[in-house]
């Protein structure tokens, strides 16, 4: 169906992609294994028309795409569900599905006619939001099954998926598999990206692993298993996955009491100890990031208390919080994480400047030295500590967005979503850092979708459904299916 | 490579020098002192302006009531200035005053309202003119005291006031902008402000700071040319906002927010002006002056989306 031959790409002299050859076949789920900066986006962009390569060829069917358009791909049946989701949110479901290709007469959108096919798609998805919906309106998770549905609107011989459950729920994602299983019946090729080793071996019929560019391995998903795939990502074995240090049973340095807003959660009450990690765990839309924005001090609640080291707090910005010391690790970190324009120093030092200046100059070697700590603590891959943010893979920007909010010497850290799109390597690192943190005597909350980084790495886990808590778990107690219980109801 | 690269970030600048080589080999009066001190003594208004609205620009935002805030601060100090008994300090003292005023409540709006800055700065440009008309009930102010007319017109060591006050403004801006955490704390905000804002700074008061410095500017430069033309106009300053914008965006000043250099700015407003003091010389008539400026403007873009563009492959 797509057959990949020799592809190299190369940036500013550096080989991204190195003589990579792929046959995805027609009607399989075809999943494309690698850590960030492995070449995967690279290749798929070029799959798209987004990139154009250096060398090799790319026949769908046995056409050669290498320099066709994008919309001209698009028209001969690729179509790309990205990570980023890129639409528009002020227009409905339905516009956005039929986007770029409207169906015209005389230039006058036919409506009644887009309506009525996004109408048709959409059942198909079983979800259970109208066309005539706004975007803006809608969830994370379900602006991606809008993507969905534009893919299969565009009648589609291939689709490429790239971390399409990273925002859905454990439902949505067993329909997305369902709808999957139903594509690849009608010959559709999915060529699957994810970093969730458990829905790959789920879904895939055939595994390709790139690393540093190179094809390492393709090969049918019967004759792998999880040990062996990570292997062949990272290149060296990963003994334990969540490496869990001892509590330290400290102060309460963070007390929440009866804090509650107004149709978005209530009555949440819990403590996290210096050297504790707390988990929060529920499904979309069980309202983990509304709580920790509000003890961040990016929202306001509307009754309740929160006391930081034994003190009533008032925050009213994220400044008072951070003042507080209060660090936060927002789940969306190209809003709330970085300045993209800005370099990796300057993005680090951010929330920090202050401490670094005289008379409101910036004492410049003060600051690089101080970022340069951590800069290098953090392990961050860059070439220095002038490179752009922007250019960065997700992993190594995460780490600068978490070297800024430990610059400011906090006494509790949020993580909300610390690993979310992020490769094997800088995941496992992250969980290092947590424990490194709750060592040092942090009072840690975290928020992650996967359940077992939350069992893995939490003390307590607090469950929350719909913006109430249902219950707090030891350690010892929590397990999947418990916390499941409790979510859903 | 490396120098096809430097040829592209300093293309304004590169611009700059060829459009000064030509015109010194197109007309010999060109390359002298006394045509070099015309011309950037006829800049530094529009580069004082063109200053304060890239510290604006930079935040991602735009101030319209540049001009009109010219022609009220213009028209306080005239009024004060023809108090014959009153020191000089005082007429001064009112024109910047009135130019902090309105670029606080430019500021104040904007971060309270949340009304996109274009909005409530033409609402400010309005209101601004017809102060200065109330004010001036209409006509022009002269007979202005010496010591005021001296700013604009006079000369410190055979260096013209104007031109020492450029230097002044050019040298504070450009250690604002590059060296103090405020100037750190703009490119924050224009680069991505809810990111800004989460990293604990204090978004509004930056924002009020910088709409007030730009203020603050454009009532300097309405004393500066109320003093050179000796006499206070409620209709000056038309349409000087845009020249304003313009230098800044030529200087290289992305209106997205986030980029933006005070030597770009300067060299955007000296580009302009060496540009119409050459298109003089060499008698082109000034309507032509106006098609080329244009092109000038929208060739600056083109050249940073090009850049912007080649960084990122």
């Amino acid at each position: 169906m797509l057959q990949v031959s020799n592809i190299s790409k190369s940036f500013s002299g550096i080989k991204v992609l190195d003589e990579i050859s792929i046959d995805f076949k027609k009607g399989e789920v075809h999943a494309l294994m690698g850590e960030n900066g492995a070449g995967k986006s690279t290749l798929m962009k070029i799959l798209v028309g987004l990139l154009k390569p250096d060398d090799g060829e790319i026949l769908l069917g046995n056409e050669n795409i290498v320099g066709v358009s994008v919309q001209d791909i698009l028209a001969k049946g690729i179509a790309m569900i990205h990570q980023e989701i890129l639409m528009v949110p002020e227009l409905t479901v339905a516009q956005n599905i039929f986007l770029g290709k409207e169906a015209h007469s005389f230039s006058w959108l036919n409506e009644s006619e887009i309506k009525a096919k996004s109408k048709k798609i959409l059942a198909d998805l079983k979800v259970d939001f109208t066309p005539d919906t706004l975007l803006k309106n809608l969830s994370i998770a379900n602006r991606q099954m809008v993507e969905i549905a534009k893919a299969i609107s565009n009648t589609a011989k291939v689709i490429i998926m790239d971390e399409p459950t990273s925002a859905l729920t454990d439902s949505e994602v067993d329909t997305l598999f369902d709808i999957i299983k139903k594509l690849k019946n009608e010959g559709i090729t999915i060529i699957y990206i994810s970093h969730k080793m458990d829905e790959i071996f789920k879904i895939s019929d055939t595994i390709t692993v790139l690393r540093d560019g190179k094809l390492i391995t393709t090969n049918s998903a019967l004759d792998l298993n999880k040990n062996t795939l990570i292997k062949l990502m990272v290149g060296r074995e990963i003994s334990e996955v969540y490496p869990m240090s001892e509590t330290l049973n400290g102060k309460t340095l963070l007390a929440v009491k009866n804090l509650s807003k107004n149709h978005v959660f209530s009555d949440i009450n819990f403590e996290v100890k210096a050297g504790e990690v707390l988990g929060l765990a529920g499904l979309v839309g069980a309202r983990r990031s509304e709580i920790v924005r509000v003890i961040a001090g990016l929202d306001r609640s509307d009754s309740g208390e929160i006391e930081i080291d034994g003190m009533v707090a008032r925050l009213r910005s994220p400044e008072d919080a951070i003042k507080l010391g209060v660090g936060f690790v927002s789940e969306d970190r190209k809003a709330l994480g970085f300045i993209p324009q800005m370099s990796i120093k300057e993005n680090i030092s951010l929330s920090t400047l202050k401490t670094f200046s005289k008379l409101g100059f910036v004492d410049n070697n003060a600051e690089s030295n101080n970022v340069q700590i951590f800069f290098e603590d953090l392990n961050v891959k860059a070439t220095g500590l002038s490179q752009n943010v922007i250019n960065l893979s997700g992993g190594n920007q995460q780490k600068v967005v978490i070297a800024k909010v430990l610059m400011s010497n906090p006494k509790i850290i949020i993580l909300d979503e610390p690993t979310r799109g992020i490769d094997v390597g800088a995941k496992f690192e992250i969980y290092k850092l947590i424990n490194k943190l709750k060592a040092n005597g942090l009072a840690v909350i975290l928020i992650s979708s996967e359940l077992p980084e939350i069992l893995g790495l939490s003390d307590r886990i607090l469950v929350l459904s719909k913006g109430k808590q249902k219950t707090i778990l030891s350690k010892a107690e929590a397990s999947q299916e418990k916390i499941m219980q409790y979510a859903v109801h | 490579m490396q120098f096809i690269k430097s040829i592209r970030q300093y293309g304004i600048f590169l611009a700059f020098l060829l459009i000064c080589c030509f015109l010194t080999y197109a007309n010999s009066q060109f390359l002298t002192l006394s045509n070099w001190t015309i011309i950037i003594t006829q800049v530094s208004i529009n580069a004082l302006l063109a200053f304060g609205v890239t510290f604006v620009i930079i935040t991602g935002g735009i101030d319209l009531s540049l001009g009109s805030v010219v022609a009220v601060a213009g028209v306080v100090a005239a009024l004060l200035a023809s108090q014959s008994d009153l020191p000089l300090l005082i007429p001064v003292l009112g024109g910047l005053l009135s130019g902090l005023f309105f670029g606080l409540i430019n500021g104040f709006i904007i971060t309270k309202s949340k009304i996109a800055p274009f909005i409530v700065t033409l609402g400010i440009m309005t209101m601004g003119r017809g102060l200065a008309l109330i004010l001036s009930k209409g006509r022009p102010i002269s007979n202005l005291s010496d010591s005021f007319n001296f700013i604009g017109g006079g000369d410190i060591l055979g260096i013209p006031l104007p031109i020492i006050i450029l230097l002044i403004v050019f040298v504070i801006s450009y250690l604002l902008l590059k060296k103090t955490v405020f100037g750190r704390y703009i490119y924050a905000i224009g680069g991505n402000e809810q990111a800004a804002w989460a990293s604990g700074i204090n978004v509004s008061k930056i924002k009020i700071a910088v709409y007030a410095l730009c203020g603050t500017l454009a009532g300097l430069a309405g004393i500066l040319l109320t003093s050179r033309i000796t006499t206070g106009q409620p209709n000056a300053g038309a349409g000087f906002e845009l020249d304003a914008i313009a230098a800044a965006i030529i200087g290289g000043t992305s209106t997205s927010g986030g980029k933006g250099t005070i030597t770009g700015t300067l060299i955007g407003a000296l580009l302009i002006g060496v540009i119409n003091n050459g298109l003089d010389l060499l008698n082109v008539s000034s309507y032509y002056q106006q098609v080329i400026m244009g092109a000038f403007i929208i060739g600056a873009v083109l050249l940073d989306s090009w850049n912007q563009r080649s960084s990122k492959a």
